[in-house]
């Protein structure tokens, strides 16, 4: 049985729906950070196997990009978690409504 | 030599204005009004020399450069001295002194004493630009410098509501006029691409009647509002609120006389147009008399001389609508004499009279104010026409060239002739009213001659309207020559001569006798003027009444409707229509934003799986 690029695909495709029911469904903003990053990676996936696939070296450089904004966003994103923890002792998503119309 | 002088005419006023801007206060009084008045003196006695050469008749016409203004339009600020200016300049500058010199007396002891003399050099550094511009733009310059001075020195006691709202009337009239000078001068440039002096009015001959009609009539326009002509005349009575020296030198010998030096140094386009130069003459020809009527019933005594001005610049309308250039010229300078001298009298005897201007609250100062009433006197006898003062002379030559243009002419003739005998009426009147009989002065005023440093400008315009005249005689015609080269484009009209000259005098000496005497008559004992007619024409026709309802009523009534309710409903309402647009918009929009991250979360999750479904369905990205 030949790992064909469709296998990469199908697992990104689990992964990136694993990613998004975690944000759907979970209300805990790290949760659903993480969540995030794994929808991130399973585009990654399919960026790096559609590289090899295509014998283009797009796909990598695609990822390492995807990689650095990632990398900068959790700096962020995780200052954010952690300051409104400390303020508000809940990092639950769904108290966090002080911008409700 | 000669431009340098005609330059520092203008300068040297300017200068002294300056320095007054930044110092005026420092110097103070007297020092100011010694500085005001040198630099006048000074810039009367270089035009003198420079205009030397037209007195022998061996002078040039002279254009001063002194730089590039608009190069797109060929626009250069240059002067022009010849003949025309050069007269024009010689009465602002030596009536300028000698009323500069007054001021310094009558302006003792006012708290701006500094700032009078600012604005009156300012004023003659003006009115030097508007006669010496080579081109119709730097003229308009000036022309529109010398109204802010007029506003400024008619506000000059701006404490004093009526003298504010005075000033305010003078600007907003003139402004009309300008309307018609502006488009005017659109017209000349439309039609001959250039302002300048030289190619307009060489070029003026071949203009088409109706053009040379149209822009000959909004000349007029112009003109009228600067002089005072009808209909827009109603500020110059109202002008009187300003101190008296600036009554006598914009109000009545320099400024107001703009109009008529326009028309004169526009004389060809005039020329090509039959209908223009009348219209200028019918205009003042009513105006003359119109305004003389009007001066009958004045008490006050500055009122008088307001209405006799407008009256006799009519005179000078008339003699220009005529083609009678060379007598209008002489009028305007034989007038800036004698009127300055009336008003520069009446100065005089308000200030011994601490202020008082109510004729009916005079009476019996010739002992008083011995000066004062003799040279008053002349002027009274050479604003009637009694020869061989000055005014006789003018006169007479506009009355005789106006009558030999034949025709219709006559009738305006017959105007001329009436208003004389009505001039003569009215000022034997004034002169009755204020230096003889009983008096009726105020408990407290103690009138008293005033100094000499106002006498002095009395005496020598005294001297000036006796001789004058003779510059100009049927017998000896040297303004005629001196100005000749000024007004060898156009056709002059003339006065008749021989024996029906002499018959034209005497119908005009008769007409000031019978004025004089049956005025002599009238006010021998005081009286007031009772009845329904005499209110009618103190109230000047109610003219201004009629404005203010017609014009600044309507005014009023659309600038409320503007504010009140176009402002009020339709502006705001569309701003305030904008605003609570997006507020309801918004409104609309406000469930959107749950707060709830998951549910936005959720709303990118289905937007995302809509979007993919639709690619999918058109059979892949």
């Amino acid at each position: 049985m030949t790992v064909t690029p469709g296998w990469y695909m199908a697992l990104a495709a689990a992964l990136f729906v694993i990613g998004v029911g975690g944000i759907l469904l979970r209300r805990n903003a790290l949760v659903m950070f993480m969540s995030v990053e794994l929808m991130l990676n399973a585009v990654n996936l399919t960026f790096v196997a559609a590289g090899r696939e295509l014998n283009a070296i797009e796909g990598q450089i695609s990822v390492l990009f995807v990689m650095v904004v990632a990398a900068a966003e959790v700096v962020v994103g995780l200052a954010i978690i952690v300051a409104v923890f400390r303020r508000r002792k809940t990092a639950s998503v769904d108290e966090l409504a002080g911008l409700k119309g | 030599m000669t431009d340098l002088l005609v330059s520092a005419a203008i300068l040297l006023p300017l200068s002294g204005a300056l320095v007054m801007v930044f110092f005026g206060k420092q110097l103070g009084e007297p020092w100011a009004g010694y500085l005001g008045t040198l630099t006048v003196v000074a810039a009367f006695g270089g035009a003198a020399i420079a205009a030397a050469d037209f007195f022998t008749g061996t002078g040039e016409t002279v254009v001063v450069r002194w730089f590039d203004w608009f190069p797109a339009f060929g626009v250069a600020v240059e002067l022009r001295w010849d003949p025309l200016s050069a007269l024009m300049t010689l009465v602002v500058t030596g009536v300028g002194s000698l009323i500069h010199l007054y001021s310094i007396g009558y302006m003792h002891g006012d708290a701006r004493f500094g700032r009078f003399f600012t604005y009156l050099n300012l004023f003659v550094a003006s009115m030097l630009i508007l006669v010496l511009a080579n081109n119709f733009a730097v003229m308009f310059v000036g022309w529109e410098l010398v109204g802010l001075c007029s506003y400024l020195l008619i506000s000059f006691w701006f404490e004093k509501e009526t003298a504010a709202a005075a000033g305010k009337k003078a600007f907003v009239v003139n402004r009309v006029g300008d309307v018609g000078f502006i488009v005017a001068l659109m017209l000349v440039f439309s039609h001959f691409g250039t302002f300048s002096f030289d190619e307009v009015l060489e070029g003026a001959g071949g203009l088409a009647a109706g053009t040379a009609t149209a822009i000959g009539l909004l000349l007029l326009v112009g003109a009228a509002g600067k002089s005072a002509q009808l209909p827009l005349y109603v500020w110059l009575p109202d002008a009187m609120e300003g101190p008296t020296p600036v009554s006598a030198l914009i109000h009545a010998a320099t400024m107001v006389t703009a109009g008529v030096y326009l028309v004169a140094r526009a004389a060809p386009i005039f020329a090509a147009s039959e209908v223009a130069g009348a219209v200028v003459a019918i205009v003042g020809a009513a105006t003359a008399l119109f305004a003389a009527t009007i001066a009958l019933a004045q008490r006050d005594i500055k009122r008088v001389l307001a209405y006799s001005t407008i009256s006799q610049l009519g005179f000078m309308f008339m003699a220009v609508g005529a083609a009678a250039y060379v007598a209008g010229v002489f009028h305007l300078m034989t007038h800036a004499f004698f009127k300055a001298l009336l008003f520069l009298g009446a100065g005089s005897v308000i200030h011994g009279m601490h202020g008082e201007q109510d004729m009916t609250r005079m009476g019996g100062l010739a002992r008083k104010m011995p000066i004062t009433f003799a040279t008053m006197a002349i002027a009274w006898l050479t604003i009637s026409g009694i020869p061989p003062l000055s005014g006789f002379w003018s006169k007479d030559e506009i009355l005789g060239s106006v009558f030999e243009r034949g025709g219709l002419w006559v009738v305006l003739f017959g105007v001329g002739l009436l208003t004389a005998a009505i001039t003569a009426f009215y000022m034997t009147r004034m002169m009755w009213l204020t230096f003889f009989g009983t008096p009726r002065w105020a408990d407290g005023v103690h009138p008293h001659e005033s100094p000499r440093v106002m006498t002095f400008p009395l005496l020598a315009l005294a001297a000036l309207s006796v001789v004058g005249g003779l510059v100009n005689t049927p017998f000896r015609t040297s303004l005629e020559h001196f100005l000749d080269p000024a007004f060898e484009l156009v056709a002059l009209a003339h006065p008749p001569e021989g024996s029906l000259a002499l018959t034209l005098a005497g119908a005009s000496v008769l007409a000031a006798l019978i004025g004089i005497a049956l005025a002599a008559v009238r006010y021998r004992t005081f009286r007031t003027e009772e009845g329904r007619t005499w209110r009618i024409m103190g109230r000047g026709y109610y003219v201004d009444d009629v404005y203010a309802q017609v014009f600044a009523r309507t005014g009023k009534l659309g600038a409320a409707w503007l504010a009140f309710r176009f402002d009020a409903r339709v502006i705001d309402g569309a701003v305030e229509g904008t605003g609570g647009l997006v507020r309801r918009i918004g409104g609309w929009m406000r469930p959107l934003q749950t707060g709830f991250v998951r549910s936005y979360g959720l709303a990118i999750a289905a937007g995302s799986v809509a979007m993919l479904a639709w690619f999918l369905s058109r059979g892949g990205l």
